[in-house]
């Protein structure tokens, strides 16, 4: 729907529809504090713009007369206010989008309601906006929250900004208020870096100057604020830079053919070019741009393409083919900028993931260097982000990545930083530069201890005891949960019976005596181990009952995990794959357990598993990540 | 060359949505519904991946009350793109004969669809589906995001959505967890049949007008598709030129009276229409914020 039809649609479709494929787009963020007039301001849009069918104009004619704030004439806020109801029902409102089109082009609107949440959903509005449409009241001229809109969308790198002045009607459409806002704004904006700067005098309630100019302000001679942005040319600047194509997925059809798919983020290409492939570093040449419509000759920034290359090369995703006179630079320390999104503030010196381009790589955020005052644009110190808070941060990623600073290029500088146990989106980022060494990285003051390198390693410590008979599958089922929690990106160790007897218990044999000896030591590893943060899955026959306290004392409670893998000594015997029972049996090992040594049964392990062969290892693993899930462990640690 | 047109633009923020979704999940899909939003859907799908077909199969929620013509619609167009479609027809619905006389639109929908939906994703074990919703279709949906977390239990949880960012999709999810991901979020009615036309892209002749057998109900024009149609004895089918805005279960899709029997003949009513493109909708009636409902339970 929202569309404005001109007379061509009724008479000459096929003229229209030639026409109006070739429109281009453009997309806005509008800004305003409550009650400036944006509501009024974007349902005018839609209005104008012909956009609303007759239902909808039915409710609007109602919902005017029985909830309208405009004694019965049409009250065009009631249009895009759906967002107030769900504000009650506790939904999250961050950023709606609207769309509608004229004549000549096609609109996407980002409006952002909300104050609370106000700079988080600025900032995502503005991150796909080509330009920023900031409204002010007349009558109350620029306030704080003007220059706070104005600061972010500077931030975000918004080239064009247009300041609607708007409820002029009530001011008598003066010329004078309107000039005296206009040069205050444009010195500000001077100020903040805005490079094109329209300001028009408006009314979004009697519509005037929205889509043509007015007759009550004969003094403005500028272009109504539709006007303009039909006009306004943001043919963004990512066409004159250098040629980027981030390498999302790679294309293999069959062994003959091997391309490479992604969107162009800056530049354009021609088979024939060269091309350097970061970070390899590797050089070749395009050989074709590939599309299900034949092959291009050129492509520009913002197409999605797939191209091939002279050279069979490695290259996968999260790579990036790079105009080969000037590739991006390659760095994994960077000063950024952050605007902080997650409930849970900012965890200095925790893992977080950076997601930049195709992407992903792990990172740690050192303190802020300073926290930015969105109404002010002054530094204040601080020690960490809270939702909403803007700061700088120096960041160290766990690799290399090219990059192009978020000033170079929007796509190539912009990232996002991810929870690693929640998943959430926690922080929008700009790439700044990129630093030299980390001599003055300040990472977490406080003196380090346990806490603190298991929230570096973005987990909490602890030893998850296996026990049972030999057979009963301990070292498997703890080699798959190593594996599982390795892939979620924990810090783990596995110290295994064989393993350690091999080396720091080689002195010991199987008596009474240096059994215990034996799980005492292991006891104590395991507990260095939890100490420097890790994840410890011990796997250990660990027979007596009196050894495994020992280690559950030396934890705690807490970081201890007991589980049982627990099957009658008949199936373990049957099972024997290392003939160790039939051995036993012929006298040629004394002391094994369960044949002429006991195995005392814990008496309430945290987790019992069946282990005679009902259920398979992979079953049995995932019952222990769950148990550990339940236990907190696989929780974040607490803020620090 | 250097202006892309609004149409290439969309397009190719859609492809880059698709890539990026394959990449990031284990076993995707794309939930075809045979409309013209799905012919979309598809073409661009096919586009992402072109030379190779697309890694993901299509799945078919049906409910046996399609038009006919949008059976063999799908059958041909699978046929011939060399994609794989699964079926899926919620067994307990054919058991118990779930229709739409019998127990009302609600319950047809919610058995056949919402629920059919969920059996399906969970018994495929599929992480990631691909949907042709729009956030233009509605005001619930102009907040929308383009990948949305559902929980393990498929519910929408409004206060879990993650803020979305340039264009960097966050797609991580623990297990048990899924990701609805809408490739066509940004596009509108009307760019989704400028696109059809410019395209070429085939859609089902029932959005074109014909002479159709209809009857009048509640005001709303309903197609005689087949025998299982129940009417009413003062109900005589009569055939009139007509065409349908959106496609779902014959008996529940009202037509719209129409001559248009080309695209830019649909174009050029719907530019000149008065009414939203959901009137036709029967499901829609039922209340407001019924869209929001079926969302948190899961339907779309
Ligand atoms: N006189 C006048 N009133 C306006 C104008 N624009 C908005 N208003 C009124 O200002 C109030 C707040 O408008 P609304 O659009 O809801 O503000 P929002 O909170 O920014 O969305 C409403 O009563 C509007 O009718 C204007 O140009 N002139």
């Amino acid at each position: 729907m929202a569309h404005a039809t001109g007379a061509l649609a009724a008479t000459d479709i096929d003229a229209y529809l030639r026409g109006h494929e070739d429109k281009s787009l453009l997309r806005f963020i509008t800004c305003g504090s409550v009650d400036d007039g944006k509501s009024t301001l974007i349902g005018r849009l839609l209005y104008d713009a012909k956009l609303v069918f007759s239902d909808h104009l039915a409710a609007l004619e109602r919902d005017s007369r029985t909830v309208g704030t405009q004694g019965g004439d049409l009250d065009f806020a009631l249009l895009v206010d759906g967002l107030s109801a769900e504000r009650e029902q506790g939904i999250t409102i961050d950023v709606a989008y609207r769309f509608f089109s004229t004549e000549r082009r096609k609109f996407i609107v980002a409006d952002t309601p909300g104050h609370e949440q106000y700079t988080r959903n600025m900032v995502t509005g503005a991150s796909t906006a080509d330009l920023a449409v900031i409204l002010l009241d007349a009558r109350k001229g620029m306030l704080a929250q003007t220059r706070r809109h104005s600061f972010l969308v500077s931030l975000l790198g918004i080239d064009h900004v247009v300041l609607a002045v708007n409820k002029l009607d009530l001011l008598g459409y003066s010329a004078e208020v309107f000039a005296a806002i206009e040069a205050e704004y444009r010195a500000f904006a001077a100020g903040i870096g805005l490079r094109h700067v329209t300001c028009v005098p408006v009314s979004a309630l009697r519509g005037d100057n929205i889509t043509r100019r007015s007759p009550n302000t004969p003094w403005y001679d500028g272009p109504s604020l539709i006007e303009h942005l039909e006009a306004v040319e943001v043919a963004d600047e990512a066409h004159n830079r250098p040629f980027r194509l981030p390498v999302q997925w790679v294309n293999r059809p069959n062994p003959d053919f091997r391309g490479f798919a992604g969107q162009i983020t800056s530049g354009s290409v021609r088979p024939g070019d060269r091309v350097r492939i970061v970070p390899s570093g590797r050089e070749s040449t395009v050989a074709r741009i590939v599309t299900a419509d034949g092959d291009l000759g050129a492509s520009v920034a913002g197409q999605s393409v797939t191209v091939t290359l002279a050279d069979e090369l490695d290259i996968s995703r999260g790579d990036v083919i790079a105009a080969a006179c000037d590739p991006p630079a390659v760095a994994d320390r960077f000063d950024t900028d952050l605007v902080w999104m997650g409930e849970e503030p900012l965890r200095p010196g925790t893992p977080y993931l950076l997601k930049i381009g195709t992407r992903t790589v792990g990172a740690r955020i050192a303190t802020p260097g300073h926290l930015i005052d969105v109404n002010t644009g002054e530094h204040v110190p601080a020690d960490t982000l809270a939702l909403n808070e803007i700061g700088s941060c120096a960041i160290e990623l766990d690799a290399p990545i090219p990059f192009d600073t978020y000033r170079d290029n929007r796509d190539t500088g912009g990232f996002i930083l991810i929870d690693r146990i929640t998943n959430t989106t926690v922080a929008a980022g700009l790439l700044r530069a990129a630093r030299r060494g980390a001599a003055n990285i300040r990472w977490q003051a406080a003196s380090v201890s346990k806490q603190t390198r298991a929230g570096q390693k973005g987990q909490r410590p602890a030893v998850v005891w296996f026990t049972g008979l030999s057979g009963a599958g301990k070292s498997t089922v703890a080699n798959l949960v190593e594996k599982r929690l390795h892939e979620k990106g924990f810090h783990t160790y596995l110290l295994d019976g064989d393993n350690i007897r091999h080396g720091l218990n080689a002195d010991l044999g199987f008596t009474d005596r240096d059994r215990a000896e034996n799980i005492r030591r292991v006891a104590h590893v395991a507990a260095l181990m939890a100490d420097a943060g890790l994840i410890v899955l011990a796997s250990f026959i660990s027979p007596f009952r009196a050894d495994r306290e020992l280690a559950r004392n030396l934890l705690g409670e807490q970081e201890f995990i007991e589980v049982h893998l627990d099957l009658p000594l008949a199936v373990a015997e049957a099972r024997d794959h290392k003939g160790l029972y039939a051995k036993a049996r012929r006298g040629e090992l004394p002391n094994f357990t369960g044949i002429d040594s006991p195995y005392e049964r814990p008496e309430s392990p945290e987790l019992r598993l069946n282990a005679s062969g009902a259920l398979d290892a992979e079953t049995l693993a995932d019952a222990v990540v769950e148990r550990l899930g339940a236990a907190g462990v696989l929780r974040p640690p607490a803020a620090m | 060359m250097d202006q892309l047109t609004h149409l290439q633009r969309l397009e190719a923020d859609s492809i880059q949505i698709f890539r990026e979704a394959a990449a990031e999940s284990e076993r995707p899909v794309l939930l075809y519904s045979v409309g013209k939003d799905s012919s979309v859907l598809l073409h661009l799908a096919m586009k992402a991946f072109y030379p190779a077909i697309p890694p993901f199969p299509l799945l078919h929620v049906d409910t046996t009350w399609k038009f006919r013509a949008m059976y063999e619609f799908r059958d041909k167009l699978v046929a011939e793109l060399g994609v794989d479609l699964l079926v899926y027809q919620n067994p307990e619905c054919l058991a118990r004969g779930i229709n739409p006389f019998d127990h009302g639109s609600a319950l047809h929908t919610r058995m056949w669809k919402t629920e059919g939906l969920k059996q399906a994703l969970d018994r495929n074990r599929f992480d990631l589906a691909f949907g042709g919703a729009r956030r233009d279709e509605e005001a619930s949906r102009a907040k929308e995001r383009v990948f949305s977390i559902r929980t393990a239990e498929h519910r929408w949880d409004p206060r879990q959505q993650r803020p979305e960012l340039w264009h960097l999709y966050n797609a991580r999810k623990r297990p048990g967890e899924s990701v609805r991901v809408f490739p066509l979020s940004n596009w509108t009615e009307l760019d989704i049949w400028q696109y059809i036309h410019r395209e070429q892209i085939p859609i089902v002749e029932l959005y074109l007008a014909a002479e159709r057998p209809v009857v009048r109900r509640d005001g709303t024009l309903i197609m005689v598709d087949d025998e299982r149609m129940r009417l009413d004895s003062d109900e005589i089918p009569r055939l009139r030129s007509v065409r349908f805005r959106t496609l779902g279960c014959y008996p529940l899709t009202g037509a719209v009276e129409s001559q248009a029997r080309t695209l830019p003949g649909i174009i050029q009513e719907m530019l000149l229409a008065t009414g939203s493109e959901r009137q036709g909708r029967v499901i829609d009636h039922d209340a407001a914020g019924s869209m929001e409902r079926k969302k948190q339970e899961g339907y779309f």
